[in-house]
């Protein structure tokens, strides 16, 4: 926090360090809010987690071991073990890549993809948006977690096509956000002087108007990715997405579930792991939208 | 009737926009059943089958067709109430889906219930308290109910509550006791239950419905409550709120005379979206509590790899999800005079 202030309170000399000082006030309001605080410190203890997941754990996730089936938390093994005798704690910890592998991936593939299908469609107007949008609004008009079902039964269960699935149903939110912005920019009088000046539309679209579309991108980024988490473990948890002995939170619930009345902590701590990380997003996210939108008023 | 001549055209595009969608919608299913790895033909005459058996099998399902006739055939067909046979029970998909879609109806139909009763006051109570500890706990609330996964709390409840507690009833909608002495009528087992008088039988239904509609009510109630408190703040902040509080008008008649009324055809629209979405979401919730609805039929489907069953599920899950968006928009151009388009 003190290095913080006393950025903050400097005088900016160049436009870097303006920059820098208008991101470390914006850091700086982050943080004062302690809900979006606590987000942030669970959406980056996922992060840390996943990097050094095999330091953290205590055991091999994989390896079995029969004789210590289905015990209880205890001081060999934290969180108790699952019906193979697997560590569920060393589970838990190594089940934070995968989670982190879809969210990531699934908003790589489909934020830029919607995003410049929306500036497109928005810039242009006439036709081309009408055929955009048209798309987008069948697309969006498919239940996510029904139509992923269906992808996914037609590629074969695994995580990297669950992964597919998902980015295929997530795109249509960015194309109408970036839609929505480019239409409500493309007669500024701003960029009406860059069209003057001879720029091309491409220059326009993404040297002009983009920039000023990625702070609500990078909102609704965030507040997705909760639900992308949801998605994923849903799809584990059917036996669609990760497949065994990858330790993935939603499959370690499926797997639990069969023992739940015996073991209750098989299937309820993997459970607390999703909920935790996809609370960390929502909170973050809201955070952010506090921070970085100006015309948000909550 | 003035009003019609203004909504016709906009009813007229909503149409033509809602025919599209379901066109498009249509392509993606007939898209996804093509490209599928499982050779349908196959599936039904068995790879044991002579080229002759497996020739005759091909032209009955029309698949010797160029691909624009078999999506035409396959539209006509859909139009008619033909989504294809099972390739499991070899029975129409169709029937099979009327069959399981009411138990989905019915725990949807309760949850959205439940989503309402304690959502839009939640909401309208956390706005009028806003920034104070009311609201924080309402949005904490709410928060929790959309970072949830369902599925796992499902789990957690069924262990609670049946397994430890007894309060409620196990997986299914009704104890094996009851299921063969309450014929089927309209499908909704608390109506059905209701219909021939058998009480018990009612309670017992309603022992085994309560956790799983809880559940996705929550859902609901999450999503509706902040939709309700965002909306109602925007509303108490706008000018003639502040002039009915100048003029002396009472707190309570701010908020039920002044503010309410006008923002109950956004909440028609939100209520619409959230019934759709739990329809979707009985996908995962009828897997844990093993609910004989659509989305353990699709489910099912799909480890059986009966494609024609899941395909129709989806179709028919889509469908829904469209109309009741499109009802909802055509229900908001007839209820908000401002809405010209």
């Amino acid at each position: 926090m003190g290095i913080l202030l006393d950025i903050t309170t400097r005088v900016p000399n160049s436009r870097a360090e303006a920059r820098l000082i208008q991101g470390a006030m914006r850091l700086r309001r982050l943080l004062a809010n302690p809900s979006s605080a606590i987000g942030l410190v669970l959406v980056l203890a996922l992060v840390f987690v996943a990097i050094f997941a095999p330091l953290i754990a205590t055991h091999d996730p994989n390896a079995q071991d029969f004789a210590m089936r289905l015990k209880p938390p205890s001081a060999a093994h934290w969180l108790g073990t699952d019906q193979f005798g697997r560590d569920l704690y060393s589970r838990l910890v190594h089940g934070a890549r995968p989670t982190l592998m879809v969210v990531l991936l699934v908003i790589v593939m489909a934020a830029p993809f919607g995003f410049v299908l929306g500036l497109i469609a928005g810039y242009f107007g006439g036709i081309v948006e009408a055929v955009l949008m048209r798309l987008t609004d069948i697309v969006m008009a498919f239940p996510r977690l029904v139509l992923a079902l269906a992808l996914v039964a037609v590629m074969k269960p695994g995580l990297i096509n669950a992964v597919i699935a998902i980015a295929i149903t997530a795109w249509p939110p960015y194309a109408r956000l970036a839609r929505a912005e480019a239409l409500s920019l493309r007669k500024a009088d701003f960029v009406e002087a860059a069209r003057g000046l001879g720029m091309s539309w491409r220059g326009i679209v993404f040297g002009q108007i983009m920039p000023l579309c990625l702070a609500s991108v990078a909102i609704r980024a965030t507040l997705d990715m909760a639900g992308i988490i949801l998605t994923a473990a849903g799809l584990g948890f059917l036996g669609l997405g990760a497949q065994p002995p990858l330790a993935e939170w939603g499959a370690m619930i499926a797997q639990g579930r069969d023992q739940a009345f015996d073991a209750w902590w098989v299937a309820a701590v993997p459970g607390l792991a999703i909920l935790a990380v996809s609370l960390g997003f929502n909170l973050l996210g809201d955070g952010l939208r506090d921070v970085l939108d100006p015309k948000h008023h909550d | 009737m003035k009003s019609l001549a203004r909504i016709l055209p906009f009813l007229a595009r909503t149409l033509a926009g809602l025919a599209l969608t379901l066109a498009g919608l249509l392509l993606i299913t007939f898209i996804i059943g093509r490209v599928m790895p499982i050779d349908p033909v196959v599936a039904i005459v068995g790879d044991k089958a002579s080229a002759e058996t497996y020739a005759a099998a091909r032209e009955k399902l029309g698949l010797d067709q160029p691909m624009p006739v078999q999506f035409l055939r396959y539209i006509g067909g859909v139009v008619k109430g033909d989504l294809g046979t099972s390739s499991v029970s070899n029975r129409p998909v169709i029937e099979e889906i009327g069959r399981v879609f009411p138990a989905t109806i019915e725990l949807a139909t309760l949850g959205i219930l439940i989503g309402i009763a304690f959502g839009i006051p939640l909401g309208i109570y956390a706005a009028f308290k806003q920034n104070r500890w009311q609201d924080h706990l309402v949005r904490f609330v709410a928060l929790f109910g959309y970072s949830m996964p369902v599925f796992w709390l499902g789990l957690i409840g069924l262990l609670v509550l049946y397994a430890g507690l007894g309060w409620v009833g196990g997986p299914g909608r009704i104890s094996v006791a009851y299921r063969y002495s309450v014929p089927v009528w309209s499908g909704f087992m608390l109506i059905d239950t209701l219909r021939v008088g058998n009480l018990d039988a009612f309670r017992n239904a309603l022992s085994h419905i309560i956790l799983p509609a809880s559940l996705i009510g929550y859902y609901a109630m999450a999503y509706l409550a902040r939709m309700t408190r965002a909306f109602m703040i925007e509303e108490l902040g706008k000018e003639y709120i502040t002039a009915a509080r100048i003029k002396g008008a009472s707190e309570a008649r701010v908020l039920w005379k002044h503010a309410l009324p006008n923002i109950l055809v956004p909440l028609v629209t939100i209520i619409a979206l959230s019934y759709g979405l739990l329809l979707e979401g009985t996908v995962l919730i009828e897997t844990v509590f093993s609910w004989p609805g659509l989305g353990l039929y699709i489910t099912n489907g799909l480890f059986a790899a009966d494609m024609p069953a899941v395909l129709g599920g989806t179709f028919i899950v889509g469908l829904c999800f469209v109309l009741l968006n499109k009802s909802s928009e055509i229900a908001y151009a007839f209820l908000d005079p401002r809405t010209e388009r």
